[in-house]
């Protein structure tokens, strides 16, 4: 006679092993996907990247093909949405977590923080367009793409130094309070350079974020980097260009070269793997301090 | 240095008048992070009435039901109809969400309940690039190595190739996946642990325990999470153009789509006048759309935490 189910025998239950084989066949999948795509970009790519790639500007005469423009409009763009989005997310980070007492002020903020995050970026690129580049008559400029790419980092910021602000230990600040500090005198002296490590975290979130970008800078900065920018920096900020990620859409999409599309693929991917290892390393360190 | 060395000076209207200059720095800087502040808040309301003024007028020239319902859409004859791109649109999202929710959701009980620390901590940042590649790059990869596989289905099938809404569906997937991935395992390590230890405590396995209780408690945070990736979806811009061959019909799986968001830059650069101001109103429907979303996520975020 067979026993009764028993503690000691293991009931088998095969829908259980086929939740098992999914679970595992779509994160290994998901895996597989990731590390196919990143072998497959550089390995298309990585070829193309020559020092004339990357040093010179397209020149139509000889039919050379470069990026140097595009890198340049790139690091303009970084730089400028960088400058203005950091002190105001930073600030309205530390306004909400150190200043606003008002419940109902403090959700009115997060929430519209939310809804600026979930705005798609398209929506920026028609209302750049008509805010910075017509009615504040800045034209299609990088000027209006750095100030367009300002609204749409600005929630990554401040979330992000949100979160760093609220670890700074509540005993820090009674103890400036303490010694009879004003407030100012702490955020600037205590409170920031403990935030630091969440300060780097957003600045490089954001720069990913900006470096990736290419709808809303198609409408705002214009669509192509043929030529080197021109004249001193004002001149050079007020005049369109695209970024890396916008020349790649040019090339693969509207002129169909994508060995090239490839090129700059590779130079994007880079870009996002070295910024990516920047925040692991940090939240890394951070966790293993914490962690003494 | 002359902060440090007169510390009991906290009270700004102290008889000396020393304090005076700190006090106005103290007044200063409270405007100016009250002013960083409501940046959002103000960005939001001028973001908001910049789309309906601009926008509006030409749903009003064209006439509300002839832009919503129309379903020619030939700029050169001034024709405005967004019909078939809000379909496009609404039902690439829909399938795409519903695909990866499912996977979405299992690769997260992977990464938060299943997964043996080590593989978990490789799984996981791949997870994070996969939401880091910018969205050209998928267009790319999408047009090298999905559309000619479904080129050979349409030319088995007999059909004229070209891009498509199933490509178009695929790609969204891929870039709502890290979405849904990272909230619901978000939300199922928030679920206490004495949930799953009761479970199993009374003989149920892991499978039980992870699919009839913690899944169950994290589900608000679930569909939080499949909420962002529908935002994501249906403002997705230059990787669904690159793969989605934008003609403007009525969608079917296998004949090329322009979706709503395709369309501004798509015509961006040859547009005028009446054109120009309808590519306008696209972006009005857009951010109608999006703000019924965000609205969404905020209730069910609200809802879940009173529960809890």
């Amino acid at each position: 006679m067979k026993p009764v189910t028993s503690i000691q025998v293991k009931r088998r239950r095969p829908l259980e092993k086929l939740m098992y084989a999914l679970i595992y066949f779509f994160s290994i999948a998901i895996l597989a996907m990731v590390v196919y795509f990143i072998v497959y970009i550089l390995w298309n790519g990585l070829p193309m990247l020559t020092w004339s790639f990357l040093s010179t500007a397209p020149n139509p005469l000889e039919d050379t093909i470069g990026i140097l423009p595009a890198i340049i409009n790139t690091l303009y763009i970084i730089a400028l949405s960088i400058l203005i989005s950091v002190p105001l997310g930073v600030g309205g980070a530390i306004y909400l977590n150190e200043y606003a007492k008002n419940k109902r002020v403090i959700r009115v903020i997060e929430y519209t923080t939310e809804t600026l995050a979930g705005i798609p970026s398209i929506i920026f690129g028609v209302f750049g367009y008509i805010f910075f580049c017509t009615f504040l008559n800045l034209k299609v400029s990088l000027l209006s793409g750095a100030l367009t790419l300002t609204l749409m980092v600005l929630p990554t910021i401040i979330r992000t130094m949100q979160e760093a602000l609220k670890s700074v230990p509540k005993s820090y600040r009674e103890g400036a309070a303490g010694l009879g500090t004003t407030k100012w005198h702490t955020i600037r002296t205590i409170l920031l350079p403990s935030a630091m490590p969440g300060l780097i975290t957003s600045i490089i979130l954001a720069v990913g974020r900006i470096v990736g970008e290419s709808a809303a800078l198609i409408l705002v900065s214009g669509g192509s980097a043929i030529y080197m920018p021109r004249g001193n920096l004002g001149q050079q900020l007020m005049g369109s260009g695209a970024t890396l990620s916008v020349e790649l859409y040019r090339y693969a999409y509207s002129r169909g070269l994508n060995d090239v599309g490839f090129g700059i693929a590779a130079v994007l991917l880079i870009i996002v793997l070295i910024l990516n290892m920047i925040t692991r390393f940090i939240s890394y360190r951070l966790a293993k301090k914490n962690e003494r | 240095m002359k902060e440090k060395r007169s510390p009991g000076n906290v009270s700004y209207s102290s008889i000396s008048g020393r304090g005076n200059n700190k006090a106005i720095i103290e007044v200063v800087m409270n405007i100016i992070f009250f002013i960083c502040g409501i940046l959002a808040v103000v960005s939001v309301a001028v973001i908001s009435l910049y789309m309906i003024f601009s926008g509006g007028p030409a749903i009003f020239k064209i006439g509300i039901t002839d832009f919503l319902f129309g379903s020619v859409w030939n700029p050169d004859d001034s024709q405005f109809g967004i019909l078939p791109m809000i379909l496009a649109s609404i039902i690439a999202t829909v399938i795409a969400v519903l695909i990866a929710l499912p996977i979405g959701v299992l690769v997260a009980v992977f990464l938060s309940h299943i997964a043996p620390k080590k593989l978990a901590s490789i799984v996981r940042p791949m997870v994070d690039l996969l939401a880091g590649i910018p969205s050209v790059v998928y267009g790319l990869l999408g047009a090298i190595l999905i559309v000619p596989m479904i080129f050979k289905i349409q030319e088995a099938l007999s059909m004229p190739t070209s891009g498509c809404l199933l490509s178009a569906i695929i790609v969204l997937v891929i870039m709502i996946l890290p979405t849904i991935i990272n909230v619901s395992e978000t939300a199922l390590r928030a679920v206490p642990k004495s949930y799953y230890e009761a479970s199993t405590g009374l003989g149920g396995s892991q499978i039980q325990g992870i699919f009839k209780v913690v899944v169950p408690a994290a589900k608000s945070g679930i569909v939080a999470g499949m909420v962002l990736g529908t935002g994501r979806a249906i403002g997705e811009t230059m990787a669904v153009m690159m793969v989605a061959g934008n003609a403007v019909i009525f969608p079917e799986l296998l004949k090329p789509v322009r979706l709503l968001t395709v369309s501004i830059p798509f015509e961006w650069a040859y547009s005028s006048g009446l054109h120009r101001e309808a590519l306008f109103g696209i972006g009005l429907v857009l951010f109608v759309f999006i703000m019924i979303i965000n609205f969404a996520i905020n209730r069910i975020l609200k809802g879940g935490k009173e529960k809890s």
